[in-house]
């Protein structure tokens, strides 16, 4: 068999009010990812549209985009797996290739938030729970990752000020990223000064400053096999290895709230299918839509010892100049949240990276890199990593 | 003849705003409503669940049979929110948290009169029937 790579990579700008439609949204990160592959539209034999339903009006956007993005009469079909959408829609397209159904597939991921208020955002993003059991007591989002945070706080000694620094990170790299939505410096003493709008309580223990934002956004992926890649592209990225878990939806069914056990079972997939180590991962983007998900990130992948993910946040370690470079374009937190688009963000990040194009985000001469992409509360989890 | 069916939307009780209305669970509001918090067991393999279900992914089996939630588990985590979603907003601040009976988990609220001092992760507490102003029920957890 041979391998899967990934010949071009879009994203539009991610910022809280795009002012478009989503098929236009579409179109930003697929001109870009065309572009950037340099193929024509008859080049690609399918398209897989990611995200999550609910927050647009069009039904199955699918038809729409592969009209619009000039992808008909190829097959089409939507893709939902809450926030790990995009990077869920990767490992369709890698299956599709490798069957040997398709050639050359785009997965596009997108979401639209900004045409529903905050709070009805809030309450759709809570019925990514258990809407029998767990929104009737009203639920969302924050007040999940926060027992986690409270749970790792009381096994692990983690502190509110550990969950600062990783925001406070996320802030200075996303500086370097010109599609980040976010872009202003976040300091330890906004995160700690109880005048500041940052340090205000959401769901104990955490702060705005812990939580990413909403956003509107799209990210394309051009996926290819092994001998159209190279017969198309003079730099693909492959796809070294794929991991995917699932977790019961209510918190009920969970042994753990220290950690997040789809992301431990997809890494181990993940690294065991691509023969390497979480020592070899040279560069990384994790799922932080909340500081606490980063810290969980770093010992779910293997990064750190259980219990022991603050110390790297707290020894720099995670910053683009240190051992262990992780969301180097700033992640969720600063480029915001575009729940569908979010996983093919990543995943575009670590292809620029790898391929020593991500500007001032670039780590020195990557070879590896990991992404991982979570849906809901740890209810999807996917691992992939890619290598030049 | 002609009469129409009714349904039994029993369910769209439970909880301040419930987004579900009918479902093969539907007495664990009759018990809810005689002050028993409730569980199902398969009747073939014996495994339990919280919430109740009816039916068994062990066995497949879709004979299941009550149980009461009784005694007290161990307080697993918990958090104050200080922002709701839609239809919440009156009741801010309260309390979610997950209890660990051992055979079982369950998620819900903390009664309102424990406050955040009352808490620490690790204590024992109890499962109650509550009932809303409103007139719905759920259940929330009180110190054991």
């Amino acid at each position: 068999m041979g391998k899967v790579g990934i010949i071009g990579v879009g994203q539009s700008a991610f910022a809280r009010r795009y002012e478009g439609s989503i098929r236009e949204l579409a179109f930003e990160a697929f001109k870009e990812a065309m572009t950037d592959a340099q193929i024509a539209v008859e080049d690609i034999d399918a398209s897989i549209i990611c995200s999550a339903p609910e927050y647009d009006k069009q039904r199955s956007p699918s038809g729409v985009f592969a009209e619009y993005l000039g992808l008909i009469p190829q097959p089409t079909c939507y893709l939902e797996s809450l926030c790990s959408s995009s990077s869920m829609g990767l490992r369709l397209a890698y299956a599709l290739i490798q069957a040997g159904l398709h050639d050359v597939v785009a997965v596009l991921g997108f979401q639209k938030m900004s045409e529903i208020s905050s709070a009805e955002s809030q309450e759709r993003m809570g019925r990514g729970a258990d809407i029998q059991w767990e929104s009737p007591f009203g639920t969302m989002m924050p007040a999940y990752y926060a027992m986690f945070a409270k749970a790792h706080m009381e096994k692990y000694g983690t502190t509110a000020e550990d969950l600062a620094l990783v925001r406070v990170k996320a802030a200075t790299h996303g500086q370097l990223n010109p599609k980040a939505a976010f872009r202003k410096p976040v300091t330890m003493e906004m995160l700690t000064d109880p005048e500041h709008f940052m340090s205000g309580s959401v769901s104990d223990p955490l702060c705005v400053g812990d939580c990413c934002a909403n956003a509107d956004g799209s990210a394309c992926l051009i996926v290819a096999s092994e001998e159209k890649a190279k017969a198309l592209s003079d730099k693909p990225v492959y796809i070294l290895g794929l991991g995917a878990a699932s977790a019961s939806v209510n918190m009920s069914g969970r042994d753990m709230f220290t950690g997040l056990k789809v992301a431990q079972l997809a890494s181990q997939q993940a690294y065991e299918m691509a023969g390497v180590t979480p020592k070899e991962i040279d560069v990384a983007e994790v799922h932080d839509c909340f500081t606490i998900s980063e810290i969980m990130a770093y010992e779910d992948l293997g990064f750190a010892k259980p219990g022991e993910g603050a110390e790297l946040i707290r020894r720099k370690e995670t910053y683009l100049e240190g051992s262990k470079p992780v969301n180097v374009d700033g992640g969720l937190l600063s480029k915001g949240h575009p729940i569908g688009a979010t996983g093919g963000s990543q995943i575009r990040t670590i292809v620029l990276e790898l391929r020593g194009e991500a500007g001032e985000m670039q780590v020195k001469d990557p070879e590896i890199g990991l992404v991982h992409n979570i849906g809901g509360v740890g209810l999807y989890g996917t691992v992939t990593i890619l290598g030049r | 003849m002609d009469q129409k069916k009714e349904i039994d939307d029993r369910f769209k009780k439970f909880g301040i705003v419930s987004f579900t209305a009918t479902t093969k669970v539907n007495d664990f509001i009759d018990h809810l409503e005689e002050g028993k918090v409730m569980g199902t067991r398969c009747q073939d393999c014996g495994q339990v669940f919280f919430p109740p279900r009816a039916d068994c992914y062990k066995c497949l089996s879709s004979k299941v049979e009550w149980f009461e939630v009784s005694g007290s588990g161990k307080l697993l985590t918990f958090s104050k929110l200080v922002y709701a979603p839609v239809g919440f907003e009156e009741d801010l601040p309260y309390f979610i948290a997950v209890v660990d009976y051992g055979d079982y988990k369950i998620f819900g609220r903390v009664a309102k009169d424990v406050t955040g001092e009352d808490l620490t992760i690790g204590m024992e507490m109890k499962t109650v029937v509550n009932r809303l102003p409103n007139g719905q029920l759920n259940y929330v957890f009180e110190k054991a």
